[in-house]
Parts: C-alpha cells; structure tokens; sequence
C-alpha cells in the first residue's frame, strides 16, 4: 500500500540526493488559434536510485514532462535542474553531452533507425557511450538475442519495443527514462522487460521514470506520479514495493 | 561510428535509384563543362602550336606587280623579322571527275625547301624537286574533297593555255588552315583550292618574272603592327598595293579565330548553365533527401549525437553522390573532350593536334557542384538540427486545415475525393510544389536550350540562301569589265536572268576605327540579290550613299547620317566619303552596299562590273559549266546550293558536335529531374499513401493522388520552362555575335515540341516506375513502425 506525501514529494525525510529538481515547469503549444497547455506550473523532485511510475490519462502531458526533463524538449517557462545544472538555460552542446553521458531513453513510439538492424541500433548508442555493455549483451537482457539481424521492419512491435530498451539500457545510464515500455507486450514479455528495468535500477542504482497506462505496474515502484490536465495530481509513495514477478496485470 | 557508417551505406543502397539519378545530373552538368571547354582550349592550343612551328605570318599584303629588289627595303622597314614575297595568282582549274569549273590559288615557293614564312606541312608524298616545273604541291581539303591522289594531273589555265600539273604532294598550310576564297563566307573545297608551285615557273607564266605581287612577314618582338602596316602601305602605294592587314584580317585565320570563338562562346556559357541548373538542382534534391531524415536526425541527436556528427554523417552522404557523379562527369568529359577535338580535325586543318584540359576547369567544376550539393544537405540538417529532438521526432505535424481554393469557390462537387486530395496537397504544401515545379521547368529549358543552335542555324540559312541571296550562280571575273558584258552573260547556255555586280576592295574608315574590305555595288532594280531588315523587308538601296550590315556599323561606330570614309584600294586609289543611309540586319558576314551607279561614279569609271548574279535552268548546268571552265576571263563561279551545303556544313563544324553532346546531356538531366521529383514525392509520402491503402483505397486510386499531383507539376512547369529556355536563347544569340554569322532569336515550335515530348516520356517512365514502387508498398511496415 501507499502513502500520501506533499504534492511535490519533497518533505521526504532522509532523502538521497535529487538528481531532477523541476520547478514551476509549463508548456503551452500553439497552433494557431488554438493553445494547448500540456503542462501547467509543475514541480517536481526525483532522487537518485528511485524508480518512479508516472501514471494519467491519455493527453494528460506524460510525455510532454518526460522529454522535457530529458533535454529533448524546452519547457515555454518554469526550470528543470539535472544535478545542480540548469538544464533549461543550458545550450545545445550541454545537452547534448547530458543526453550522451546521463540519460538512456524509451521512446513512445521506440524510433528506431530503420535502415539498422536490431544490434546496429543499439550499437549506434554504445558507439559513442563512455561505459556500454556490449550490444548482444543488452538485446540479450531484453531475450532477443535470436534477432541481433533483423530490421525494424522485420520484428514485431514489441520486439521493436524491447530492442528500444535495449537501446536505452546498453549505455548503462544515469537515469531511464521509458515512455510505456510494456505498452506492446504481453504478460511475460512485459515482465521480463520490468524486470530487467528493476535489475537496472537495483545494481547500477540508475534512476528510473516509467509511464505507463498499467496501474499494476506502479506496484514495483518508489513512487507513483498521477497526472492530470497537465498537472501533477497526487504523489504516492509505495512502501511495499514488490517484485516484477510477482506483478498482477 | 561504425554504425553510423552502416546506416549511410543502406541508406545509400536503399535510395539508389535517386543516387543515381542526381550522379547523372552531376555527371552531366560536370561532363558539359569539362567536354567544352577542353575541346576549345585544345583548339586554341594546336591553333597557336601550328602557327608557331611553320611561322605563320604577321603582316599581309597584295599588290600588283614589284620587282623582287623591293624586298630588301620590305626588310629594313623597322620592326620586321622575315620577309618573303611570292607570286599568287587565281586560274580555273580543270579537275578531274569535276563537272564544275574550279578556281586553283598558284602560290610561289622555293625550288629548294627553305624554313620560310608560312611553311608547309607534307601530309603525303614530297617537297618538289629542282627543275620539274611541272610539279606542284595541293592542299589536302583541297585533295580529299576532290579525290585527289599522289601522282594525278590537275588541268591550269597557265599563261592563256592549258597545262598539267602533277601533284607530289599533299601538305597543309597556317595560311590556309580555313581554306576559303575570300569572296565567300564558307570554304568549297571542291571548287577552290590551294596550290604550290616552283617560284620561277609561276612568275615567267604570269609575267611576274623577277617581280612578286604578294608579300608577308613576321614581326620582330614587341614590334607594332600598325606602325609595320603603315609603312609597308607607303612603301607599296606606288606598285598598287592593296592595304596590308595583320592575322586578324587574314581569311583563313579570321574564321578559324572566329569559330573558335564562337566554340568559347558555346563552351562557356551553355555548360555554364548546365553546370548552374545541375549544381541548383542538387541543392534541391538533397535539401529534399535530407528532409525525408528529419525523424531520423532527432533519434540520433536525443541519444546524444552532436550537430557536427549528425553534419558530418550527411555530409558523407553528399559527397559520396557527387564525388562519384563528379568522377564520371570528369572522365566522361576528358574523352568526350578529346573525341570532340578529335572531330573538329575534319574542319581545321591542324597537322598537330595537342590536347589539354585544364586542372582549374575540372576543379571549378567539381567544386561548384560538391559546394551546392553540401549547402542543400546542409540547409536541411540545419533546419532538422535547430528543433528540439521531441518535435522532430514526431511526423511533421499535419498543415492546418483550411477549405481549399476549390472549396471555397463552391467547386469541390466536381472533384472526386482523389482529385480533392491532390488538389489539398498541392495547396498545403506550396513550397515543395513550387521547388518541384521549379526544377522541371529548368529541365524543360535546359531542353529548349539545348535545341536553340540548330534553329538559329537554320534560320540563317532560310534568311540568306532563300531571302537575301536568290540566285543560283555567282560569276567573278578576272578582272572589272564594261556593263556590256551582261549581254554576252544571258547568251550563256541557260541562264535565265543576269544582274552584274560591281565589288570595288576598300577600306572603310570611321574616327580611328577601320574595316578591311569592300563596297559592292548592286542593281537597285534587282532581284537575285535584296537588302532585308529584320523583318524580311525588302530595303530600297538609294541612288547615293551606302547601306551597311548592323554588324559593321557596330565595328565602325557609325549611324545612319555619319560620313564614312573610302579609302579605295584599287584603280586611281581614291579615298573620297560616302554618308552612311542605311542599315541591314543581314545575319552573316559584313558587308557595305551602294547603287551600283553611285560606285561607278564614286570610282569615276564608266559603268563597270566584277561579275554577276546568274538565274539559270537548271536543265543546261552542264552546259552551261563546261563552257565556263573554258573562260578564262572568269576566275570564280558560286553556286548557292554549295553554299548552302558548305554553311550548313561548317556550322555542323562549329555547333554540331556540342550540340549533339548538349542535346544528350539535357534529355538525361530532364529524365533525373523528373524521375527524382516523383521519388521524392513518393518517400515524403508513401506512409500517408499505405495509410490511404490500408483504409480502403484502391491501388489506381493511390496512384492517381500520387502521380496525379506530379502530372499537375509537371504541365504546369513545362510552359514556365519555355519561358526560361527563350530567355536563356535570348543570352546565348546576345553573347553569339560574330562577324562570320550572328544567331538570331529564333526558337521554333518544333524545340518547344522536343522540350515537351522529352519531358512528358520522363514523366511518364518515372511515372511507371513509381507505379511499380506502389505496387510493392509495405502496408505492414506502416503498421508496424512508428515515425
Ligand atoms: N507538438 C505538439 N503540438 C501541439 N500539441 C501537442 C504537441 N505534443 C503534445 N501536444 C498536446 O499536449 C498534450 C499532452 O501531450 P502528451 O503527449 O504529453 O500526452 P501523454 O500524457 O503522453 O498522452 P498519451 O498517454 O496518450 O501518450 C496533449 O493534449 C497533446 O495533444
Ligand atoms: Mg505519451
């Protein structure tokens, strides 16, 4: 079970260092006439070595918050610190050296290179990481080591889906970052992704934040982010975090 | 990187039918280039090694008779380096297996092989040998247009009587590597050529005996020309001489300068715009390439990739298309280059041939196409690189939608889905259409660019040979004679009509401008011969003063109302001044007209004739030709249709061969223009086409939205191209203004024709081809991967 904290999640008591520290982040886009505001004034801490589950409804501005935080996307105002380091007043090549070095991502839609081949993607990654794993070894992880050689067209979209994780893992990052990782999969295949995100996260004690639409999954976590039009609606914190095993879908 | 790599080498393989489009583009615009401009310079390089290795003469001059202790005076004029005065005299010729008279040049040499001015070049056979006075040397166009072989006799009218020359040799001369009488604007080969013959022979035959009627020299260095002209002019006056005249009047070397020109003209600016269009297209295309990777740039750049690696990727990728169509494009026109030198051997006589393509050229080229390529691929990164990973990731976001033209004009009842669809598309994406329409119609033009020479050329040959000069035969005679003649002309066998003309050797003078050559007087009643403007008018000559070409008025400087100086080189040398009354915008040669009256007048003779315009039936040529053979007093004899041959034939010489290559070249750049602009097309949009096919519609119908919208594009550039290609002719005639010939602004419909049909079979073979390419669309793959 869990219990309810502040909103921001920051009055936790004997808290490991804040590795992302969001403050008043909004983003508005325009188009048109018409402006939308994925996120609204925002503020948000995540401590080293957690694993996070941001859950919501469809629109609810999950991804929009996840690639923010990740250096794909500026915030329109508000900042995210990374560390100490203000990743919004940051310039290109800073984030590019962030994103290189710190972070592994997930994508929604796993955007994958499809002239690659599953090994070629992910080595396209560890190619230019300071401490990969080889990348057999990370499609080994994600149980896909009978489709080093195939194209993104040639592979299911789970498998593509899990390639994407190997992709995301192979550079043994900072932090995870996985838009829906198990959105593709079935039962067992979602739970040997989960767990491997969780050994992750428990050996290299990388700092993890999943969205996901699975509420069971939450169940494995720290934390559990709800959000809401664009606003962070209420932060839980698991205190009997268990297994991916022994998850329920 | 090594995947990185990967991914250029399949993507690569995956776009080789674009790759090989734009290499052939590249190819083209590289081969265009490097083929012109070597041809040329090598041209001009054997040119000025031939002239320097048989010391063609600096200075010439005629003149009527000098006894040879003149030449040492010729040699202390200051400034002259070698002197050598020859005998040349003009007689018919009868030659065998030749119906038509022909005209021989006598030209004196040495008994003994002398490194004179002027030297001959032994293609075949042998020098001649002391005391046969019967062998003589001929021109090798002469020679081969004429069948000639070592050994054969040649019939002269020497001396009043006929004699047989034997020919031992078969040579080439600097002097006459352009071999043309210099009445005529284009050399017959057949029916004038040049012979050699020993120095005592010629002069006793024509009365020249220790005495020479023709000078030429070279100059000392940093000797002026002028300066040497002016005084050989005085020192000749007294033994009728004709005017001197530097290489840049003399015929052969005027017109071989002149077509090589006019070749510099073509080598140039044509290539040049094949070049520009192949380098913008480039731009285009790979600007295009790229864009089709934005999705692909934003993976790379969110895990971490930087803009010089991401730059430097694409960069490959460039230089990979270009560097291979540059290598083909380069070698491709370094042999073309030199079989197209080696072509031109058949118009100018050169024994040495030297080819030579400048490095600067072939870097010039390569670098200006791999510079646009680079800045088009660069454009498109840039603009992938400059938005945040999370938006470009994403497919670019649908144009907001807005009732079309169609809609909001109440029309969309008439359209069917499909055709709506185009219609949308074409409207939401105007940049894309615009750079599409762009491109064809610059292949259109390069088409219509491509064909203008030979329209141009044509057109000349209509003007002159049909409007301007309407008779069949042209008589000169030995020399002027009494208006009489014309009667005894008429009862030549069939000729029909005659109209003499006077020709009267000048020189014209405006300010300090002057122009060798001469006034011809002709009837202003007559019909074989008319003045034209530009619109194919007939200009009245008036009873006094003198119509010029536009051309030589350009020269001169001179308008309608100047006064022109005359400085006449023949007879009593009167130098006295004519107003200028009018203009003809003839389109070849340069040329000064009066009433034949007022020249009379103006020379102060009786009425005089050089020779006359003949109407003849064609049935009594023959005839009318053997008898002509056997009158001496008649040194030349025309035929319109030769001249149109010959013209036809020498602008072949000039224009043919690029031509041919140009014609080439733009069909295929026209073929990758188009065949890429449906590419293109087909990879910006094949997920939104699966996408169509997945949710109902029929093959025809995705072919239709597709190739239907590259069916709009494509009509829609071709008028715009004719426009573009008119005004590219209208560059080429402006820079294409010779003495030779000028080309007119002529585009006839037959080229637009050509433009459209070429442009509409590359629509079609890269409309079948995308048709193939719909066929096999993977449906699956759209369904499995995200953008
Ligand atoms: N590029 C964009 N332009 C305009 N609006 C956008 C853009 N990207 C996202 N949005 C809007 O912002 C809001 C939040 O989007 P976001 O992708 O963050 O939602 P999400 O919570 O991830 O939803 P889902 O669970 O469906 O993936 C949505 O209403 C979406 O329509
Ligand atoms: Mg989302």
């Amino acid at each position: 079970m869990s219990d309810v904290l502040d909103r921001s999640g920051a009055s936790y008591t004997t808290a490991p260092p804040v590795v992302f520290h969001v403050r008043q982040l909004t983003k508005t886009y325009v188009m048109g006439e018409v402006e939308v505001q994925a996120l609204r004034s925002v503020d948000l801490d995540l401590y080293e070595g957690e694993f996070v589950v941001l859950l919501g409804p469809s629109g609810s501005g999950k991804s929009t918050l996840l690639n923010i935080i990740g250096g794909l996307d500026g915030p329109s105002s508000g900042q995210v610190f990374f560390r100490n380091r203000d990743l919004t007043a940051a310039d290109d090549s800073v984030l590019t050296r962030f994103r290189r070095e710190s972070v592994g991502f997930v994508f929604q839609f796993y955007n994958l290179i499809p002239s690659l081949t599953a090994q070629e993607n992910v080595a396209l990654v560890t190619d230019i990481a300071l401490h990969p794993m080889p990348p057999r070894e990370a499609l080994g992880l994600v149980d896909l080591s009978d489709r080093l050689d195939h194209f993104p067209a040639q592979l299911s979209g789970g498998e593509q889906q899990r390639v994407a994780i190997a992709r995301a893992i192979a550079k043994r990052p900072e932090v995870l970052l996985c838009d829906e990782p198990t959105g593709a999969l079935d039962f067992q295949t979602g739970k040997l992704v989960l767990e491997t995100l969780e050994r992750v996260n428990r050996e290299l004690g990388t700092t993890t934040a999943v969205i996901t639409h699975n509420a069971s999954i939450a169940a494995m976590s720290d934390r559990v982010i709800h959000m809401h039009s664009g606003e962070i609606a209420s932060v839980h914190r698991n205190l009997t975090k268990v297994s991916p095993a022994e998850l329920e879908w | 990187m090594i995947a990185l790599d990967k991914k250029l080498f399949r993507d690569l393989l995956h776009m080789r039918g674009q790759a090989i489009a734009i290499i052939l583009i590249v190819a083209c615009g590289i081969a265009s280039l490097v083929t012109m401009m070597s041809a040329y310079e090598s041209l001009q390089l054997s040119q000025a090694t031939y002239y320097d290795r048989y010391r063609f003469a600096e200075v010439f001059v005629q003149l009527e008779r000098a006894p040879d202790s003149l030449a040492d005076r010729i040699a202390e004029i200051p400034g002259v380096r070698q002197v050598q005065t020859r005998v040349v005299v003009d007689v018919n010729l009868d030659v065998p297996n030749l119906e038509e008279p022909a005209t021989g040049r006598l030209v004196s040499i040495p008994e003994v092989r002398s490194p004179i001015l002027n030297d001959l070049y032994i293609r075949q056979g042998r020098y001649i040998e002391p005391g046969r006075p019967d062998e003589v040397l001929v021109s090798e166009a002469f020679a081969l247009a004429n069948k000639l072989e070592l050994g054969d006799t040649l019939g002269a009218v020497i001396n009043q009587r006929w004699e047989n020359l034997r020919i031992v040799g078969i040579v080439l001369s600097p002097e006459y590597v352009y071999e043309i009488r210099g009445t005529e604007l284009v050399p017959d080969n057949k029916r004038f050529g040049v012979i050699w013959m020993e120095r005592d022979a010629l002069g006793v035959a024509f009365d020249r005996d220790g005495a020479f009627n023709d000078v030429t020299l070279s100059l000392a260095p940093g000797a002026s020309e002028a300066e040497v002209i002016f005084q050989l002019d005085q020192l000749l006056e007294r033994y009728g001489g004709l005017g001197a005249y530097g290489r840049d009047d003399q015929v052969s070397n005027r017109f071989v300068s002149d077509e090589i020109m006019g070749l510099a003209a073509m080598a140039v600016l044509i290539p040049s715009i094949f070049l520009g269009i192949a380098a913008f297209l480039l731009n285009l295309l790979l600007a295009r390439l790229v864009s089709t990777q934005r999705d692909q740039i934003a993976v790379l750049k969110a895990f971490g990739y930087d803009n010089l690696t991401v730059g430097l990727h694409y960069l490959k990728l460039v230089l990979m298309i270009t560097l291979v169509g540059a290598g083909i494009g380069t070698t491709l026109g370094l042999w073309l280059g030199a079989a197209m030198t080696q072509y031109y051997t058949n118009f100018f006589h050169f024994p040495v041939l030297r080819y030579e393509a400048g490095v600067g050229l072939i870097s010039t080229a390569v670098s200006v196409s791999i510079g646009s390529a680079t800045l088009g691929a660069f454009t498109a990164v840039r603009r992938a690189i400059s938005l945040p990973p999370a938006e470009a990731m994403r497919p670019e976001p649908p144009a907001q939608y807005r009732p079309t033209f169609i809609e909001r004009a109440g029309l969309q009842r008439y359209f069917s889905p499909s055709g709506r669809i185009i219609l949308r598309n074409l409207e939401r994406r105007p940049v894309q259409a615009a750079l599409s329409l762009l491109g064809i119609a610059l292949a259109v033009a390069i088409l219509v660019t491509g064909r203008y020479f030979e329209d141009a050329a044509n057109h000349i040959i209509d003007v002159q040979f049909r409007h301007v000069q309407r008779e069949d035969v042209t008589l000169v005679f030995n020399q002027p004679r009494s208006a009489r003649v014309r009667y005894e002309l008429t009862h030549l066998p069939g000729v029909l009509q005659s109209e003499p003309f006077r020709v009267v050797a000048a020189r014209l003078r405006f300010e300090h401008r002057a122009h060798l050559g001469g006034i011809t007087g002709l009837e202003p009643t007559g019909t074989l011969r008319r003045l034209l403007d530009k619109k194919l008018q007939t200009v009245v000559l008036p009873p006094d003063g003198v119509v010029l070409s536009s051309k030589l008025a350009d020269i001169l400087g001179v308008s309608v109302g100047d006064i022109l100086t005359v400085e006449v080189l023949e007879g009593e040398r009167p130098t006295r001044t004519v107003p200028v009354v009018g203009l003809v915008d003839e389109l070849v040669g340069l040329s000064a007209y009066m009433d034949i009256h007022a020249l009379n007048r103006l020379m102060r003779e009786g009425q005089t004739v050089s020779g006359a315009y003949l109407a003849i039936d064609a049935k009594y040529t023959d005839q009318l030709y053997t008898q002509l053979k056997q009158t001496p007093a008649v040194t030349s004899v025309a035929l319109r249709q030769t001249m149109i041959d010959q013209f036809q034939e020498t602008i072949a010489a000039s224009m043919g061969g690029f031509n041919a290559v140009l014609v080439v070249f733009a069909c295929i750049i026209a073929f990758g223009v188009v065949y890429n602009a449906a590419r293109i097309a087909l990879s910006e949009r094949s997920r939104e086409l699966a996408t169509l096919r997945i949710i109902g519609f029929s093959q025809n119908e995705i072919a239709f939205i597709l190739l239907g919208e590259q069916a709009i594009l494509t009509l829609a550039a071709i008028p715009i191209g004719f426009g573009f290609g008119f005004g590219l002719a209208a560059l080429t005639s402006h820079a294409y203004s010779w003495e030779l010939y000028r080309l007119p602004l002529i585009v006839t419909r037959a080229s637009y024709a050509f433009a459209f049909v070429v442009i509409v079979i590359a629509a079609l073979g890269s409309g079948w081809i995308i048709q193939r390419h719909l066929k096999h669309l993977d449906l699956i793959a759209v369904l499995k991967t995200r953008e």
